[in-house]
């Protein structure tokens, strides 16, 4: 008896041959401990070796091969073929970042933004190592523990609406990222990286729809790191007037 | 675009994982002045140092001592690494993940804040710093956060080196294809540091990424670099079966049991201590890597293992350990389970294997990470210095990228500072590199890209596993020189030049197959067992002979040539592992 197979419906895209992108469908085994990227190895293995994409650890740590898969951002090293049975699948690069090949999306713009939130312990002076380490309990680092668990791969900004529309956005993950620091006890950075963010393109544009907390595979609630941000925005505000009357 | 002149840096690194990154900040550290530039295949954040869970060793604790930490090394490694070398890295490793804590790293706590550890695989004491189980993750992070500090440290992301660029016998940058434009450039450097990782992806069974294809090992062996002790390959002893994902050996060190298909502890019938309820240091579930994987196939052998689709299994038992601590230790290891695997830890037995992990050979460096190439240092799995010997003790390798990292990145400094500008001839050089690439694009091959690796794959599995024999041994290496000569003909099918990952496939194959030819020359020749290296024919470990580390030089027909060099011995003279010695 013939193996049972699935279609995958793969979005193909070649810059140099100046077509629209276009979807190309193949069949491949339909196996119960496949995800959609052993199917996207086998493709490229077997049926067309010029299929471009992006993937490494395979075990969903490494962050490199998000997609979208019927129209949802997922890791697709962790998206089993049979939760989308009978088929077909259709596989497309992650939405809102351009595409320079298939499913290769350019994210220089997003490795730009971790790096403009400070991504750094800050510190007016650095302790010298012959000190030790700095005291942080268990308590201190659960505070900020969630967000130090991004993996960097990028769903949250192709599940958020704001970033799809406003390019500027710092966007949910980098948010995050800020306040992994801004909560870590050994940090003193929470005012420089408030005035960068304090803009049009940072915290304020989010529109709180949580959809990046619902797509993160982490669950590292990055919506949840903005309000925070909102809220500690809001109150510098007001604090801003105090030291100004101060001074 | 293209015409604009060659970038010429002070330091190059090549690969942008722990060892790359701590490179890159330690060569800024020396001097603020220089030119410093990572170049990876991927994203840093993406490097296989993400994968790693378990921890990394340092002795922090009042209780623990150098020696103690040097001599479970240096007895884990079979007395295969130089002890000089290992003293050093035990006493730089202490300030290296203090230097990681002060740039943030998230590392578990006790409850007074001070920095948590716990017991690991050989330790005879709790000295493995950890972040729950995502210790590899968070480092990598940390250091990627930290690098976007310094301006100076420049990037190219996603630019796949083909080549080191030598000329008047030193190393002067290298040759590397812009994925995104498919333009390829020289990149000149006073110094390079090769930090590109090991090359579990020779196997077919492997925890280790896609990209772990051994690119800096090859780039060495070609330019005349010896690739020292190849033939050390570590098993993890738990791999889940089909995917090879790892499930790191500190849920054994939180108390979990390995049982056969009867639901015994069957490491007691291999030398390896007897069952205690609670994890005891140096023994049975705690032994060190390669004598749980030996151990799994003795007790295939006898019948012990379970049939699975994927190859026999035995299971991994953390039920006991209760919810609270697999939540709070382990809790990777229940979201690899239930995503991957459909089962629960908290309720359901694991199946593991023994997979391909660790390469404790690679680019021969000496204690400095200098190679015998003037300009070319090398740190990380892709080095071997060696501290890891015939095995490597888990959780020393997380510490190994940042203590070799930082001297590399140092030490490569101080070279750049004394160099002059570069040669004139290395224009020819890229001429030459670029006709290659190109007639590769040609697609003209014949030979299936997948079809060569699968073929490296089954005999590198046959012939070169945990047991070996001259005979097995030979025929794998007839196998590998044979692909070696078909891989000339390979056909890259995808003419592109847009992001071509069947260009750097078909490269990435023919590195694979210098690092697998140069294991087994190397396995081949060592009539002896030790470690990790099992010669099934020679069961003995001969310390007269062979306590010597292999060179595999390139010959320039392409097969290795084998040479030796004596194990520098200080404090701690050859004596027997011993490990399950209860005491008192």
């Amino acid at each position: 008896m013939a193996e049972e197979t699935i279609t995958i419906e793969v979005l193909r895209y070649l810059p140099e041959n100046g077509a629209e992108p276009e979807f190309q469908s193949y069949d491949v085994p339909l196996r119960s401990d496949w995800v959609v990227l052993d199917a996207l190895n086998h493709i490229k293995d077997h049926i067309d070796g010029t299929l471009s994409y992006r993937w490494s650890c395979r075990m969903g740590v490494c962050g490199s091969c998000g997609m979208m898969i019927n129209g949802e951002p997922v890791l697709t090293c962790a998206a089993f073929l049979t939760k989308y049975a009978p088929g077909p699948i259709r596989v497309e690069p992650l939405a809102h970042f351009p595409v320079v090949r298939d499913l290769v999306t350019e994210v220089t713009d997003f490795v730009d933004k971790l790096k403009h939130v400070k991504p750094w312990v800050v510190r007016e002076e650095d302790k010298p190592l012959e000190e030790g380490e700095f005291k942080q309990t268990p308590a201190e680092l659960s505070d900020f523990k969630s967000y130090t668990m991004c993996i960097n791969c990028m769903l949250c900004y192709s599940a958020c609406p704001v970033y799809g529309l406003e390019p500027g956005f710092a966007g949910p993950a980098a948010l995050a990222l800020a306040q992994r620091y801004n909560l870590d006890n050994r940090d003193e950075g929470n005012d420089e990286r408030m005035a960068r963010l304090s803009n049009d393109e940072g915290i304020w544009s989010c529109t709180m729809v949580g959809e990046c907390s619902e797509a993160c595979p982490k669950d590292v609630d990055p919506a949840g790191a903005i309000q925070r941000y909102k809220l500690a925005g809001a109150a510098e505000w007001w604090k801003s007037f105090i030291t100004r009357k101060g001074k | 675009m293209a015409q604009e002149e060659s970038p010429e840096y002070d330091v190059l690194i090549v690969g942008g994982g722990g060892a790359g990154l701590r490179a890159a900040i330690a060569a800024y550290e020396t001097n603020p002045n220089l030119k410093i530039a990572v170049i990876s295949k991927v994203y840093p954040m993406r490097s296989h140092t993400v994968s790693a869970e378990g921890g990394a060793a340092a002795v922090i604790k009042p209780d623990d001592s150098l020696d103690d930490h040097c001599y479970d090394t240096i007895s884990g490694a079979d007395w295969m690494c130089d002890q000089d070398a290992v003293e050093s890295f035990v006493n730089e490793a202490p300030n290296e993940l203090l230097q990681l804590e002060h740039w943030g790293c998230p590392w578990s706590r006790e409850a007074d804040g001070s920095v948590a550890v716990r017991p690991f695989g050989g330790m005879k004491i709790k000295r493995t710093w950890y972040a729950s189980d995502k210790t590899g993750f968070h480092m990598l992070h940390t250091l990627f956060q930290t690098s976007l500090k310094y301006d100076p440290i420049q990037r190219y992301d996603e630019w796949f080196v083909t080549k080191l660029l030598v000329e008047d016998g030193r190393c002067q940058g290298v040759v590397a294809i812009e994925l995104a434009t498919g333009r390829i450039e020289p990149i000149l450097a006073k110094s390079v540091i090769l930090s590109t990782g090991g090359c579990g992806k020779i196997f077919p069974f492997t925890t280790n990424a896609n990209i772990k294809n051994g690119d800096g090992m090859s780039l060495a062996y070609r330019a005349g670099i010896p690739l020292k002790d190849m033939e050390f390959i570590q098993y993890h002893p738990t791999g889940l079966p089909f995917t090879g994902i790892l499930i790191t050996e500190a849920s054994r060190a939180e108390g979990g049991h390995l049982l056969n298909k009867d639901g015994y502890r069957y490491l007691q019938d291999y030398d390896l201590g007897k069952p205690e309820p609670k994890p005891v240091l140096r023994s049975m579930e705690l032994g060190p890597r390669d004598r749980l994987s030996q151990a799994f196939v003795k007790e295939q052998e006898r019948g012990g293992t379970m049939a699975g689709e994927y190859g026999h299994y035995v299971h991994l038992d953390l039920r006991h350990l209760g919810e609270k601590i697999i939540d709070s230790r382990l809790p990777f290891v229940r979201e690899l389970c239930a995503k991957y695997e459909n089962i629960d830890p908290v309720t359901d037995l694991i199946p593991v294997r023994p997979v391909v992990h660790y390469m404790m050979g690679g680019i021969s460096t000496d204690i400095d990470a200098a190679t015998v190439l003037p300009g070319v240092y090398s740190a990380g799995e892709a080095a071997c210095v060696s501290i890891n010997g015939a095995n490597r003790l888990g959780s020393n390798s997380l510490t190994e990228i940042l203590v070799f990292g930082a001297r590399a990145g140092k030490n490569a400094a101080a070279f750049a500072l004394e160099q002059k500008e570069a040669s004139s001839g290395l224009q020819a050089q890229v001429e030459d590199e670029r006709n290659r690439l190109a007639k590769l694009m040609l697609g003209e091959g014949t030979e299936s890209i997948a079809g060569l690796r699968k073929e490296m794959h089954d005999t590198m599995e046959e012939g070169a596993g945990i047991y070996r024999t001259r005979d097995s041994l030979a025929a794998s290496g007839q196998k590998v020189r044979e692909l070696q000569e078909r891989v000339v003909n390979v056909k890259v099918s995808d003419a592109s030049h847009t992001f071509n990952t069947d260009l750097t496939a078909a490269i990435e194959l023919t590195y694979m197959l210098d690092g697998a030819e140069a294991i087994i020359a190397s396995a081949l020749l060592r009539d002896e067992s030790r470690g990790s290296h099992q010669r099934s024919d020679f069961p003995e470990r001969d310390d007269d002979k062979f306590l010597q580390h292999s060179l595999a030089y390139r010959e320039p027909g392409g097969s290795p040539r084998i040479e030796y060099q004596p194990v520098s011995i200080t404090r701690w003279p050859p004596a027997k592992r011993e490990y399950g010695q209860q005491k008192g």
